[in-house]
């Protein structure tokens, strides 16, 4: 049996950010890994926005091994064959501080990891947390791998399954409703390529959001980020829509007609997919998050349900980043006060709470009850497919007034509906 | 069942599968001692179980003549969504062993 001060299950943000935080410090961690190195297991779509978390890890950033920082924010709207693209470039994202880069896991979190153990971090890769071993109802340890493993606090950052909670009796088995799945390809594409396709220079990057057809009207989207020599490329959908919305479809068979669409098709052109990845992603909001801690035990990034689609955004690695952050604050504090019971964990949600974690789902708490309709997701990018026909067509005999064209679609039934989708969008 | 338009489908399901197992070859994998998700024994035909065949990204999960969903677990990237849209009193879930399973290179 061994005994540590700290121990962080799961080399992800979160378990990284506690970890590097704490040996920052000098306290003892150890970080295991199930996974064959750090990152092995990791997905993103992705993409991390560095400002909120840039002052916590203040000397990570200049070195970090992120991708192309985003200068141009896309989004299409795709009805079956037509879509409506807006293009947004501001000065704002070209100057320094990058507001936010592409990122690949495998290549960020095992650089990372680096980081955390040159600050005095300890790694074991390629060890799976069994079970939490509890006495007194105190959390004490985890097995691992056979492995009896003591410390005075288990950190649990072991995604968004978190088998370690429900073993911790911290939760249970989620909803499908609170959960998407994601799955993506990496298309290996020249990087000159990718600058000329997109519009880039040097090391800026492209971020877009697609939404309407590419989930056939289901709650989710699809997404394309730049990468240095790379493209990341693929979709999210809600898993209560995938198992019982009509119609019926396979998730992959979305990613495929994604690819086919001829808007991505030649974006992807002469590319090589390289690698299929899928996670699953909290998207319950505010009301989904569970208990962050128990007695020996806090959870932090995807285990404490840390993720959060606002429709324009999607985010979950800078919660990831600051959840872990705070967990070690918190895990200082309980050691001076030498006392790891829930009582004096539980300074962790205060913390929380007073971030921009916690403030962020606050503010947003609507968000997943408002875009959880049809509507959105099918309804609207077909009328406006059809209301952009008809502005841009020029037939053969007289063409329309622009008025009448719009104003055929837009019928009082039409507009009494909008208005409806309006009053519970200004919720978000 | 619909598995994806224009072809019939018995076609198109055959294309997906192979050009699932194409993408899954992409991939690297680790061999691991025993399945780490497994069908408890007698649920084969649990309804809840056909969610498995639409949700999983992996394409792994399939209804055989007999209505049982049968899993194949070579190809799983542990993302989880079969748990989550199945539960635990049909599928007995388990990430793989430690160094075991799908290990991604970029993420």
């Amino acid at each position: 049996m061994e005994k540590f001060d700290v121990i962080v299950v799961g080399a992800g943000l979160a378990g990284l950010a506690a970890a590097y935080t704490l040996a920052q410090a000098g306290v003892e961690v150890l970080v295991i890994e199930k996974g064959d190195y750090p990152g092995a297991k990791n997905v993103t779509g992705g993409r991390l926005y560095v400002n909120p978390v840039r002052e916590l890890f203040p000397d990570l950033w200049k070195k970090a091994p992120l991708e192309r920082f985003i200068t141009r924010e896309g989004a299409s709207i795709m009805a079956g064959e037509r879509s409506i693209n807006v293009e947004y470039c501001g000065s704002e994202l070209s100057q320094e501080p990058y507001q936010s880069y592409s990122i690949l896991r495998a290549k960020f979190d095992r650089w990372f990891a680096k980081q955390a153990e040159r600050k005095g971090a300890m790694l074991v890769s390629k060890s799976r947390v069994d079970d939490v071993i509890i006495e007194n109802e105190q959390v004490v340890g985890v097995w691992a791998g056979g492995d009896e493993l003591r410390a005075d606090v288990i950190i649990a950052c072991d995604g968004v399954l978190s088998l370690l909670a429900e073993k911790a009796g911290l939760r249970t088995l989620g909803n499908p409703k609170d959960y998407a799945v994601g799955f993506k390809e990496v298309i290996e594409l020249d990087s000159t390529l990718i600058e000329e396709r997109f519009g880039l220079e040097d090391n800026e990057g492209a971020a877009r959001l697609f939404m309407g057809e590419v989930t056939r009207g289901k709650f989710g989207g699809g997404f394309l980020y730049t990468n240095k020599d790379s493209l990341s490329l693929g979709i999210v959908v809600g898993i209560k829509d995938l198992m019982e919305g009509s119609p019926t479809v396979q998730a992959p068979v979305l990613l495929d007609e994604f690819k086919q669409r001829p808007e991505i098709a030649r974006l992807i052109k002469g590319g090589e997919s390289v690698e299929y990845s899928a996670h699953v992603i909290p998207e319950g909001g505010l009301k989904a998050i569970g208990k962050l801690y128990g007695n020996g035990i806090l959870l932090a990034g995807d285990a404490a349900g840390l993720a959060m689609n606002i429709g324009v955004t999607v985010r979950g690695m800078e919660y990831a980043l600051a959840s872990g952050y705070y967990a070690a604050q918190v895990v200082m504090e309980a050691k001076e006060k030498e006392d790891f019971t829930a009582n004096s964990l539980s300074v962790y949600e205060k913390l929380l709470n007073d971030s921009f974690v916690i403030k962020d789902f606050i503010a947003f708490k609507e968000a997943p009850t408002v875009l959880d309709s049809p509507r959105f997701f099918k309804h609207y990018p077909e009328l406006m497919g059809n209301i952009m026909k008809d502005v841009y067509e020029v037939p053969a005999g007289p063409k329309d007034r622009l008025y009448p064209t719009i104003k055929k679609y837009l019928t009082f039934k039409e507009m009494w509906s909008m208005a409806g989708d309006m009053r519970k969008v200004m919720k978000i | 069942m619909v598995y994806g338009r224009g072809y019939e489908k018995g076609d198109e399901d055959m294309s997906e599968l192979s050009g699932l197992k194409a993408k899954l070859g992409l991939d690297v994998f680790k061999h691991d001692s025993e399945p780490h998700i497994r069908i408890k024994p007698g649920m084969e035909k649990d309804p809840r179980l056909k969610a498995a065949v639409l949700v999983c990204p992996a394409g792994l999960y399939t209804e055989n003549a007999n209505g049982e969903v049968e899993l194949t677990i070579d190809g799983c990237l542990e993302c989880g969504t079969c748990r989550i849209a199945c539960g635990t009193e049909v599928l007995e879930w388990n990430y793989p062993t430690g160094g075991a399973g799908v290990q991604f290179r970029f993420g």
